[in-house]
Formats: structure tokens, sequence, C-alpha cells
């Protein structure tokens, strides 16, 4: 019965954001931009390596620059959730009233603007840089479908866990400062500056240690190919780790919040 | 003697998106006017009627279409900077203060931008924080004042550099009733004492009457009615409405000399009596209907401006 | 009107900043967030171009040394320029709710009322970071002092910030038109700071001509560094190209002004 409601509020999401025409161009107009200085500067890095670095090439580099750049409206690396300005306004005591998860509930909508978001930015970034550049795509049907999944645990996984950020209005008055510290270090260690390979060891062990190279570091890897057979297996099951983790500790909070909502009025 | 605003045949056109194609909207059409120095001026008209866009081009954020307009013997848009020491705007929806700082710092800062010498701040600041009342919130941020705290502020601010015309677009909007009667106060002194001309947008019939002489009403654009108040009042047979609260039900009051009964409601308990108080005076009405019945409470409707504008549109036919 | 003494002409402006800084010194917690943000960022982007440079001996002429010297004198340009034009990307938000009207009442510029109207000194610590670099590369690389160095160096970071603070100035301009597209002009300025911490001799033809000499990021700190290192210039960059930097400064400025002055035109709806 409430499957139902979800799935509305899957398709709410989606559409709010197709009123968002002008701006998609102007994030596409970015992430072209971007995805031609980083073209330019990792191929000049690749070639004066000899023409790999850090396991990939030319080609599996450019999959990378531009799912990346794609991914940027989809996967949340601002730290600012809607859940967020509901619990600073009071609203979110209506919100508690409803029969819907919360927590669920808003994870669900993030993912409906963040699926949505694709189709503006999200392949056009791609087909722009399939059409400048020229890129790597995964050589079996098998590995399309694989990838297809890790993407949109991916997405959903960093909504999951970006409403933990929001999560933490319930006890701070301003979780601006998280959510700048969340956008500073998230980006940085999901692999959106650099593909986490080429990090120093030390700094790729931080990585790995956190859910953000799940949100879409792995699944560029598997969609470029540079990752395949078990290992993107492997990867899709740490993604769902992650993501069951995550989700636990998002009921926590929002159980607790709502506990501490209730003690203090609301 | 140089009049303070003078248009001839001022028009603006916008071009807008409607569905696919694009449109073009006639804000205002063919405005000839005239406002000597001194007068006190309401530009009364229905929303989207043209008036901010007419305010726009005499002030010159808005280039016209047609026509000329001058403003204190300059051209808006040319020699807008010279004209921006002369001229000081109240807008009803928008801040000219500074929103998170102190009233105070706002005045401070504008008597700095119109190169007021400290002598002649200080003075003009005391003059303006005693007539509006402002002592008690200075040193509040703006973005806590309350409306009509804000537009006292706003006037004030406006007034800091003694400007020889005022613009008021809506200044009394969403005010509360003393708020209202202390603005208008205030600007009837103001001009008493400075000469200031007036001009003045509003919805507000109130407004109109205790603060201006002379009437602009604008019709889609174009000039409806140029005038005084009780000419157009006149013109058009606007009538006041007496609203009466009885003790006791009472059959409707239809036969109350020189008063027309519009309805009842409570089965006679409050009842609706339409007069022209060009020939009877409320005081004269409510002795009409004080002998059918005892009268606990009463109030007056004025004719509203949506009233007066429909019956010129509807002579204008 | 008399003639007005500097001090009296620049009342407005230090009235309205000094206000400005009063009040952000007011709100302290969040001042010190931002301060620590700004340089949490900073660091970050080092971080990006350390990553990159340390896997290879050399990219694109230069090495780490010297990339960690462009970088700085690139950041710290960008950072001066944030500081006093960063929030000309308030613009939209005037547009959208009309209140760039109440600049038209006031006897000042437009443009200048715009650019005093804020300034955010947290970007100061974001200039630590780029300080930092430049002095660390300054100390690191081989570089033959002389009065001429030094002469170059203090010409490419003025030069620097007056191209950053142009491009602020022409992103401003282009809101009049764009509207909800802001995002266009956020790939060329923040596009542009990326850019302007890049070695453009790897960069291809269309990308020298956009970053290179359109919106003339590479002068803003790898031109100047090679000239003053002594490296071998590339296509259509030759070495001695970074006493330029005044010249790109001065083009980017034209198209700013330029731009805005189309922009308020096409607000007022005038033009002739």
């Amino acid at each position: 019965m409430f499957v139902r409601a979800y799935v509305r509020l899957l398709v709410a999401g989606f559409r709010r954001q197709s009123t968002y025409r002008l701006a998609a161009l102007g994030g596409l107009v970015a992430n072209t931009t971007f995805g031609l200085l980083k073209v330019a500067l990792l191929f000049a890095a690749i070639d004066a390596s000899g023409g790999e670095l850090a396991g990939y090439d030319a080609a599996t580099m450019s999959t990378y620059i531009w799912i990346s750049q794609g991914l940027l409206g989809s996967v949340n690396l601002s730290g600012r959730t809607e859940v967020a300005d509901r619990i600073r306004t009071g609203d979110i005591s209506v919100d508690f009233l409803r029969p819907l998860d919360v927590h669920l509930a808003s994870i669900t909508s993030e993912v409906g603007r963040a699926l949505f978001a694709l189709i503006p930015r999200g392949v056009p970034a791609v087909a722009i840089g399939a059409l400048l550049v020229g890129m790597a795509v995964p050589d079996s049907p098998a590995a399309y479908v694989v990838g297809a999944v890790s993407l949109v645990l991916g997405i959903v996984l960093s909504a999951a866990t970006v409403y933990l950020v929001g999560a933490c209005g319930f006890w701070l008055v301003e979780t601006r400062g998280i959510a700048i510290l969340y956008m500073i270090v998230s980006g940085f260690l999901a692999g959106l500056f650099v593909p986490i390979a080429m990090f120093p060891d030390w700094l790729h062990t931080v990585a790995t240690a956190t859910p953000f190279p799940s949100m879409m570091m792995y699944p560029i890897d598997i969609l470029s190919g540079r990752v395949d057979g078990a290992e993107s297996l492997g990867l899709v099951a740490l993604q769902v780790g992650w993501l069951v983790l995550v989700l636990g500790v998002g009921q926590l909070a929002t159980r607790a919040g709502r506990r501490r909502l209730e003690v203090q009025g609301g | 003697m140089t009049a303070i605003i003078e248009t001839d045949g001022l028009g603006r056109d916008f071009r807008v998106r409607d569905g696919l194609r694009r449109k073009t909207v006639v804000a205002v059409d063919d405005l000839s006017v005239r406002i000597e120095p001194g007068e006190a001026v309401g530009y009364i008209g229905a929303n989207g009627a043209g008036k901010s866009t007419t305010i726009k081009m005499l002030t010159g954020i808005l280039v016209p279409t047609r026509g000329s307009v001058t403003t204190c013997g300059l051209r808006p848009v040319a020699d807008r900077r010279r004209l921006a020491r002369e001229v000081g705007v109240v807008f009803g929806q928008r801040s000219q203060l500074w929103w998170d700082l102190p009233v105070r710092d706002s005045f401070r800062i504008l008597a700095a931008i119109h190169s007021l010498t400290p002598a002649v701040e200080r003075a003009r600041t005391e003059e303006l924080v005693e007539r509006l009342e402002l002592d008690e919130f200075l040193g509040t941020p703006v973005r806590q004042l309350s409306l009509g705290q804000r537009m006292r502020a706003e006037v004030a601010a406006a007034l800091l550099h003694s400007p020889r015309l005022v613009i008021l677009d809506e200044p009394t909007i969403g005010l509360d009733v003393l708020s209202k009667q202390r603005l208008r106060e205030f600007l009837v002194a103001e001009r008493q004492a400075h000469g200031t001309t007036l001009l003045l947008t509003t919805h507000d019939m109130g407004d109109v009457e205790r603060l201006c002489d002379r009437i602009l009403l604008v019709d889609r654009g174009s000039l409806a009615y140029d005038g005084t108040l009780a000419g157009l009042s006149r013109t058009v047979g606007a009538e006041r409405v007496l609203v009466v609260d009885l003790a006791s039900p009472v059959p409707d009051l239809l036969d109350v000399p020189q008063a027309r009964h519009l309805g009842s409601e409570g089965g006679g308990l409050r009842q609706r009596l339409a007069f022209d108080p060009d020939t009877v005076t409320a005081a004269q009405v409510l002795a009409g209907v004080s002998e059918h019945g005892e009268v606990l409470d009463l109030a007056i409707e004025e004719p509203d401006v949506e009233e007066i504008v429909r019956r010129v549109y509807a002579g204008r036919r | 009107m008399a003639d007005l003494s500097i001090a009296a002409r620049t009342a407005p402006y230090r009235a309205v900043l000094a206000a400005r800084i009063r009040a952000q010194r007011t709100y302290r917690s969040n001042f010190l967030l931002d301060l620590a943000s700004s340089l949490l960022i900073g660091l970050v982007e080092l971080a990006e171009v350390w990553v990159v440079f340390r896997s290879v001996d050399s990219l694109g002429g230069l090495d780490l040394a010297a990339i960690v010297l462009v970088f700085g004198l690139a950041d710290v340009a960008y950072s001066l320029a944030d500081l006093a034009f960063g929030h000309c990307d308030t613009l939209p938000t005037y547009l959208r709710a009309g209140t760039l009207d109440v600049f038209y009442l006031r006897p000042q510029p437009l443009l200048l009322q715009l650019v005093t109207s804020d300034i955010s000194l947290r970007r100061l610590a974001r200039a630590g970071v780029g300080v930092v670099a430049v002095v660390v590369g300054l100390s690191i690389n081989d570089i033959a002092w002389s009065a001429s160095a030094v002469g170059l160096l203090v010409l490419s970071l003025a030069s620097g910030v007056a191209t950053f603070a142009a491009m602020f100035v022409w992103a401003a301009g282009a809101q009049f038109f764009l509207l909800d597209g802001a995002e266009a002009t956020n790939a060329f300025v923040y596009g542009g700071r990326y850019a302007a911490t890049q070695p453009a001799s790897v960069w291809d033809r269309p990308l020298k001509v956009v970053f290179g000499f359109f919106f003339p990021m590479a002068f803003a700190a790898y031109l100047p560094v090679v000239t003053l290192l002594g490296l071998p210039g590339s296509e259509w960059m030759p070495s001695w190209l970074g006493w330029c930097a005044p010249l790109a400064a001065l083009w980017m400025w034209g198209l700013a002004l330029l731009t805005w002055r189309t922009g308020v035109r096409h607000y007022q709806g005038g033009g002739g």
C-alpha cells in the first residue's frame, strides 16, 4: 500500500526538476568546460607516464572524467538537504505526523530528483564527452547491467549518507558547518577531482574507509570497464554493505531525533 | 516656473512570452501630465494599470518606448545620478535600507551617499527621528522591524537628503490604521514645512483623501482622469456606505431619507445603507436610522478605488 | 556641485563597506566557520594538483615545484579578487527581487554600488593557503633573483587580481541575460580559476583560445611562471608572454565593462 506513495514521491521529485531547463543547460556548459580541462591535464599525465597511470589509460580516464561530471547533478556532494531545512523551520513535525517513514521518504524524493537530473545533465555530459573525446565502454551486456545497478546504488547511497548530515539538525542548531565540511570532503574522497587510484596509499586507505568512493568512483570504474568480472561484483557488494549500514544509522538517528523533538516540544 | 514632472506622450511597451509566441504588452500609453512644485498628487489605478512602470520611467530605471519625460528639469535616464539627489522614493515592497544592519547605520550610509555635511546630517536625522518616532528602534536591524516601523524608517531614509520630489509607491499597504494615520500626518506636515512635491501611488482612498489635492487615474496604461478627488467622486457618483449594528432586529430600512438600502444580515440586526456624500452627510443618515431603532455600532465604508475605477471605466465605454 | 575631495567622493562606498565589515565581525562563530572552510577548500584544491603531479616527473614542462608556484599565484590572485568582487554573484538575487532598482535611486554608478556592496573577509583564509604555496614555490624553485624577477612577480599578481576581478564583473553583466542560467557563467569563473592553476601547454588549440586568450586565465600564473623560471614556451605561447599579463587584464576589463553596459541597457529596455 505504501509502495504506491513512495512511487509517487519518486515521480514528484522527478517532475520538480523539469522546470529548471535553463539552469540545466548552464550546468551542462559547466560540465563540458571542466571536463575538457581535466581531459587536457589527465591525458597529458597519462602520456607522461607512458600510456598508463594508476590503472587508467586514456580511454578509461575519459570515461571517468565525463561520467563524474555528468553525475554532479545526481550525487549529492553539496551537503545540503531538504530535511535539514525542514528541521530548522519546524516543518519536520508535520512530516512525522504522516504515515510515511520520514527517513525513507526523504531519501526517496532525493533519489527521484537525482535520477531525473541524469536526463538533462548526466546523459548529455557523457554524450558530449563521447563525441568530442571518445571514451571506453564496457564490452559485455552483463557489464552494462552491473554498471547500471552500481550507478543507481551509488546515487541511493549518496542520498542516504547526506541525509545523516541533515539529521544532525535534530541536535545541532546550525548544520551549516557540517554541510560545508561534507561538501569539501565528500567530493574529494568520492573521486570527483582525481581518481582515488591516484592517491598515495595512506590517502587511499582513508578514502576506502568511507562510503564516498561507493557513490561515484566504483560505478564509474565498472562502467568504464576498468574493473570487471568478479571484481566488479565485489564492488557492488561493498556498495550494498555501505547502503545497509548508512540506512541503519539513518533509521536510528531519525527515531532518536523524533524522540528529542517530542521531548523538546517540537 | 519649471514643472517638477512633465511627460509628453510617454509610453512603454513590454515584449512578453505568451506560450510559444511573443506579444507586445502596452504598459503605459500616451501619458501627458504636468506636475508643479508643491503639489500632492495621487496616482491611482487597478493593479497592472502601469503605475509602477511610470514611476520607473520617472526615476530613470526604465527607458520609455515613446514620448518624453522630464523630472525636476532633468532627463531621468541620462541624468540619473543628478536626479537621484533631488528625488526620494519609497517603495512599499522593496526596501532601501540595509537589511541586516541597524536602522541608524542605514541613515549614516545614506548621509554619506548623498554627501550631507555632518551638521546637516545631524539636524535632519534628529528632525526625522523625532517626527517619525524612530527613537525606540534606531539600533534594531531592519529585518527585525514590524512593517509599520519599517515604513517609517523607509520614509525617513527617502527624505534624509531633503529631496524636492518624493515618490511613494504603495506606502501604506499592509499597515494598521494607527500607523497609516501617523504616516499621513507626517507627510502633510513635511509638505507644509518644506514645500516638497508628493507623488503617491496607492489603492487606499483614505491616503488619497487625506494627502492629495489632485488625482491621476490610470486605466490600462492611459490617463482616465486628471483632477480633484471631489470632482472624481462627483463625476462617478460614488457612494459611501453606512453599516449599522442595531440593538434588536428591525425590518429592512427602506425609507431612510436620501439613503439606499443595500442589504441586511442577521434578520435585520446589521444593515447597509448607501448614500451620496455630496447631498447628505453620514450623520444625517445615522439620524434617520436612529428613528427606527437603537444603534449599537456603526462603520463607514469608503468607495474603494476598484469601485471608482470600475465606474470610470464603465463611463468610458 | 562643488569639487569633492577623494575622501568625500569615496565616503559612500567606505561607509557601506565599514558597515559590512562590522556586521561580519558580529557573527563570530559563523565567521570562524567560514574561515576554516575556506582554508580547507584551499587545501583540498592544492591536494588535487599535488596528487596529479606526484605521479609524474613533469607535466606540460612543469614539475611539482613549479606547479606549486603556479597554483599559489593563481589562488592568491583569485582569493583577493573574490574578497572584493566575489559577491557580485548576488546580482541574480537582486534582479529577481527587484531590489536592483534601489541602486538607481542613489547618485552613484550602478556597478560601483554592486562591487562595494559587500566584502568577504573570510576569503582571507583561502588567500593564506595561496600565500604559503607562493612562498614555498619561490623557495624550492631555481629562480634567478633580480629586480626584473621581482617586478615580474608583482606585475603578474596585480594583473591576476585584476583579471579575476573582471571575470566576476563579466559574470554579473551576463546575468542580465541569463537569469536562471547562472551556472553557465560559473563554468568560466570557477572553471577559469581551475584553468589558471594548470599548465596551459597541455591544452589543445580550442582550450588555448578560450582560457588562454579570450578569458586570459593562463596569464594569471602559468605564463608569468614560465617566464620567471626561464622555461621554454609552447605553441602560441612564447616564453616571454608572462610580461603581457597587464595587457590580458586590460582586455578582460574591457570585455567585462562592455558586457555590463549591454546588460544594463537590456534591463532598462533602452539602447537608443
